[in-house]
């Protein structure tokens, strides 16, 4: 039986007598896709806006299937300082998805930002970078950038501003927003503590009476607090998240980062 | 004389059938690395203070056969930064003529370099030539380029040599473009089966950076033995290539030393044994 | 209307062996007004005169940021500089994608003078009427380059192009043993001091109408690198500058030649 079965990896199956050896007649230009260009390379990432700041993290694993390629990978990166160590920049991208993609991604963005600094001279406005992101993205629309983007910064009046990206360039602006491996496990926390779905002040009414606890920014401290419970939460229950936290504070001051240990089971 | 191609060999048609030309692929559809044919199994490498240590064995196997058992996977560039492939070797030997053409063009460019190597150390490579990390670089956009065209060559590779900082430096990039770095990497086989022992030496840069010439090959010697104990697709020769600061020494004719195969007798239950 | 039959175009030689094209884009360069470039060994430094066409205009832009290591001054068509600016943007923006790293100057430079030269070779083109300083700063240190319309470049020690930059260059060739040497701000000022040497008599360096970029390669004592991106200067950022050369004594030689008013 198994000498059926050839070792040639050329033609794995059946074995076939020179006379029917299949036929190549597909049509000019057609191709077998047998390569997928995809993979998912897990992690997961997280912005939330402040008053006056906006937090980016993300953590710093990066897998593919059961391996840690990586426990070292960042998934935040600053767009459109004037130099390469983007010292002055004012922008953060984050991705999550497939981090060739990704890193494609970041790259084509940052030299965007860098062209419209050197033709109009300043630096791009959040606004229009959120902009100009959806527009890359859906530029691919039939053969996506497989990453899920979320874009951080403060706007015109300094409140902080997130973008969040579906990978084809759906966008809005939201207050917070998860992304990546563990979204579905994050972003129902961040309802909860952000925006305070679901909580009643207590004794206020029975039912469709009962009132909402209203909605107060939350100071960076609080925000940190929440990042880092939210980063422990994930690590616990998926494995393609771990072993280290990057956090990003954007404020009119510039940008600030700090990478914290995660558990690296 | 009888010059009719029957008369010199060529099987005749009334015997064994017209020959199939769909083997010539003349017309057809464009044509690309759909899988890998004859392939390199893992390279393995770890960091160390002054720089690191990468190995793989001389085989290239095609299937389960053990095709061609004198095939040098590691290849120094400039020698100042080794490259190692895994994978398909057809691609290999395409990536290194196209890094010999750009080696070349690097080393006209930086020839008549009046500042090119620094005072203090004559054996210094010429100072802005392409480094590791610019390499490495490079060949992630050349993957991503060709994954993008759905045309993959069908590596995976690493990179060591130094940064621009001058740290010692190692990374990944396989036939998606994605790329990554750490202190230690290994591709294939390696990823399962050398790269935890190599993590227990070097988990952190920190502890990379505290590991010597003599642990690290020790630890890849190690790591080369368990591989070819468990990986079918492997072989006991092997090369190796320790990048420093004084450039790269790469031995490509190495042999597994310290073998034991006790343990062999022991096995019960395959094959045909019996009892 | 014609100097000679010779001129019509940069394909044909003249029987004295001379594209006139080609001399006449030189031209240009000299009715652009004056830009000085020096390079030491741990910065390269560009100082420029802007021009204003009257009192109520503003002044013509001299030096521009390529990219985070090198500058450009020009002197002639602020147009087809531009158009070279562009160019060497997008060449270092490409290579900084494709290998991580700063463009070296001198590639990037040869890429110019191929491009200029094709100019000078091809029916119905005209070459580039304007001449660069690049400045920049690479794995080897700083560099000074010229550049002109033939698609001729060549890396100087220091050098000077425009409207009377005869009286600089002679300035420079006086000091040329000192630039290997000086700090950032004595560069500058040996810049500033060349500039001087090719203005108009009764015309001075002002805070309007002076520029001066600087890029920089400082080699610190552990053996690193600290790499000082290319930024220019304008306004109150020059004043000190301007000030610390003023009492300088009046160069020699000023006031002869053609005048700075050749431009319409």
């Amino acid at each position: 039986m198994a000498a059926m079965f050839s070792q040639n990896p050329l033609m794995n199956g059946p074995n076939y007598s020179v006379n029917d050896a299949p036929r190549v007649n597909a049509p000019e230009g057609a191709r077998e896709h047998r390569f997928d260009p995809y993979t998912d390379n897990g992690g997961s990432t997280l912005a939330i806006a402040g008053a006056d700041f906006t937090i980016m993290a993300g953590d710093t694993r990066l897998t593919s299937g059961y391996s840690i390629n990586s426990r070292h990978h960042p998934k935040l990166f600053k767009i459109g300082g004037t130099t390469a160590d983007q010292k002055d920049a004012t922008i953060v991208l984050s991705v999550v998805g497939f981090a060739a993609d990704g890193e494609a991604l970041k790259e084509r963005l940052d030299a965007i930002c860098k062209m419209y600094r050197y033709r109009h001279g300043k630096p791009m406005s959040v606004k229009a970078c959120a902009q100009r992101l959806s527009t890359i993205l859906y530029q691919k629309r039939f053969f996506p950038y497989y990453a899920y983007a979320i874009l951080g910064g403060l706007d015109e009046e300094g409140k902080g501003a997130v973008y969040s990206y579906d990978p084809v360039g759906s966008y809005e602006r939201e207050q917070c927003r998860a992304g990546g491996a563990a979204a579905s496990l994050i972003m129902p926390f961040l309802d909860n503590q952000v925006n305070f779905k679901n909580q009643y002040i207590p004794n206020s009414g029975e039912g469709h009476a009962l009132q909402e606890r209203e909605r107060r920014p939350l100071t960076r401290t609080e925000v940190e607090t929440l990042v880092k419970d939210a980063f422990d939460g994930a690590v616990e229950r998926h494995i393609e998240v771990g072993d280290g936290l990057q956090m990003m504070a954007i404020t009119r001051h510039g940008i600030e980062e700090v990478f914290l240990p995660l558990k690296k089971d | 004389m009888d010059h009719r191609p029957q008369a010199w060999g060529r099987p005749r048609d009334d015997v064994y059938g017209a020959y199939d030309a769909s083997y010539l692929q003349s017309g057809g559809p464009k044509t690309a690395t759909q899988s890998p044919i004859v392939t390199g199994t893992s390279v393995i490498a770890i960091k160390f203070k002054d720089g690191v240590v990468m190995a793989a064995d001389n085989l290239a196997s095609y299937g389960s056969l053990a095709r061609f058992t004198d095939v040098k996977r590691l290849r120094p560039f400039l020698s100042t930064s080794v490259v190692g492939f895994g994978g398909d070797v057809s691609d290999m030997q395409f990536l290194t003529r196209h890094l010999n053409e750009l080696a070349i063009d690097e080393a006209y460019e930086h020839e008549s370099s009046p500042t090119s190597s620094s005072e203090d150390d004559p054996n210094a490579p010429p100072a802005g030539q392409l480094n590791a990390a610019n390499l490495h670089k490079y060949l992630s956009k050349l993957m991503y380029r060709r994954r993008n065209d759905f045309d993959p060559l069908w590596n995976q590779i690493l990179v060591a040599g130094f940064d621009s900082a001058s740290a010692p430096f190692l990374a990944s990039v396989d036939l998606r473009g994605t790329t990554f770095t750490s202190p230690s990497l290994a591709t294939g086989f390696g990823a399962m089966l050398a790269q935890p022992i190599m993590r227990r030496y070097a988990a952190t840069e920190a502890d990379a950076a505290r590991l010597t010439r003599e642990e690290a090959v020790k630890v890849v010697k190690e790591c080369m033995k368990v591989l070819f104990y468990r990986d079918a697709r492997s072989l006991d020769r092997y090369s190796i290539a320790v990048v420093t600061k004084d450039g790269v020494e790469l031995s490509e004719d190495e042999q597994l030393e310290r073998q034991s195969w006790a343990f062999a007798e022991r096995i019960k239950g395959y094959g045909t044994q019996t009892v | 209307m014609f100097r000679n039959n010779y001129d019509n175009d940069s394909v044909t030689f003249s029987p004295q062996g001379r594209i006139f094209q080609v001399e006449y884009a030189a031209e240009a360069v000299k009715q652009g007004s004056v830009v000085v470039g020096i390079a030491s060994k741990t910065h390269a430094v560009l100082v420029a005169i802007k021009r204003n066409a009257e009192e109520l205009s503003s002044y013509q832009k001299k030096l521009f940021p390529i990219d985070e290591h090198v500058g450009i001054a020009i002197a002639g068509l602020t147009s087809d500089a531009r158009v070279l600016s562009n160019f060497m943007k997008q060449q270092c923006l490409g290579h900084r994608l494709t290998y991580g790293r700063n463009m070296p100057v001198r590639t990037l430079v040869e890429m110019i003078g191929s491009k200029a030269q094709i100019n000078t070779q091809h029916y119905g083109k005209r070459p580039y009427g304007v001449g660069l300083l690049v400045a920049g700063v690479d794995d080897q240190g700083p560099h000074l380059f010229e550049f002109q319309p033939s698609g001729m470049t060549e890396e100087m020690v220091a050098f000077a192009i425009g409207a009377r930059s005869q009286m600089a260059r002679t300035y420079l060739e006086k000091n040329i043993d000192k630039f290997a040497d000086c700090d950032r701000e004595e560069l500058i000022r040996h810049g500033l001091r060349a500039l001087k040497e090719s203005l108009v008599q009764d015309r001075e360096l002002t805070v309007d109408n002076t520029s001066v970029g600087v890029a920089g390669a400082v080699k610190a004592d552990d053996g690193s690198t600290k790499v000082e991106p290319f930024k220019v200067y304008d306004q109150q950022d020059v004043t000190a500058w301007i000030e610390s050369v003023a009492d300088d004594k009046e160069g020699a030689g000023a006031g002869e030649g053609e005048g700075m008013e050749v431009d319409p």
